[in-house]
């Protein structure tokens, strides 16, 4: 059942980054494009343990915490970018 | 196979079918949602909490049907549910910058443009420091 439950994971997943992809590409504003970035970073993490839990493996999740930390990192300082002209001032 | 073993794979299942399910309506509420402001709250609240049911069906999963301990998951949520929100502001300040640099315009919607500011000031973006606010606890 477990399997089963991935796969529809896995498909979810896929639906959702393509969605993501389209509001990446189409966005109107900066923001949009921010937003669809970050949440990109999110449901790549959720695919990288929907893997571990696919291959009953755990190292996958030194993966996911690593790309949360540098996800953020990176959100953050394209608003900076955005808010200030500079990101370390 | 035994009674908690058929308990725990729909309980892992559940918690899998639950977290992606809610990752793609967040995402789909990023695409359907007319405004930035309101998309916002797609990847914020429903992704979020999306990917912290598919880490709760992954602890469920590495100890029910693996047998091994591991809440390591239950770090990268507490992460998340840290920064989502912190994220969340950092965007819509640059949407309310670019609204009021002009770089950018509203869109009709049903939750309408931001509400002005009381007082002369604006949501702050460029603004100096008020004079009587310390800028820094040391200085008090």
């Amino acid at each position: 059942m477990i399997a089963y439950a991935v796969i529809f994971g896995f498909a979810c997943l896929a639906l959702a980054l393509a969605l993501n992809l389209w509001r990446l590409l189409k966005g109107p504003s900066v923001g949009d494009r921010i937003a669809a970035l970050d949440t990109m970073v999110i449901n790549a993490i959720a695919v990288i343990v929907l893997i571990g839990i696919a291959k009953a493996n755990d190292t996958y999740f030194e993966a996911a915490l690593l790309l949360a930390m540098v996800g953020f990192v990176g959100t953050v300082a394209y608003c900076k970018f955005m808010l200030r002209g500079d990101i370390v001032e | 196979m035994t009674g908690l073993g058929i308990f725990a794979e729909i309980l892992t299942s559940a918690m899998i079918v639950l977290g992606a399910g809610f990752a793609l309506v967040g995402s789909w509420g990023l695409v359907r949602l007319p405004t930035l402001m309101e998309r916002l709250h797609g990847p914020t609240k429903a992704t979020t909490l999306g990917l912290g049911g598919m880490l709760v069906g992954s602890v469920l999963f590495f100890q029910l049907d693996q047998g091994k301990w591991s809440a390591h998951e239950l770090l990268i949520s507490l992460f998340l549910f840290i920064t989502a929100p912190i994220a969340a502001n950092m965007i819509a300040k640059v949407h309310l910058h670019r609204l009021r640099a002009r770089e950018s315009n509203e869109i009709e919607s049903p939750a309408g443009p931001p509400p002005p500011v009381p007082g002369d000031a604006d949501w702050a973006t460029f603004d100096a420091p008020r004079t009587d606010t310390p800028v820094a606890t040391s200085e008090t």
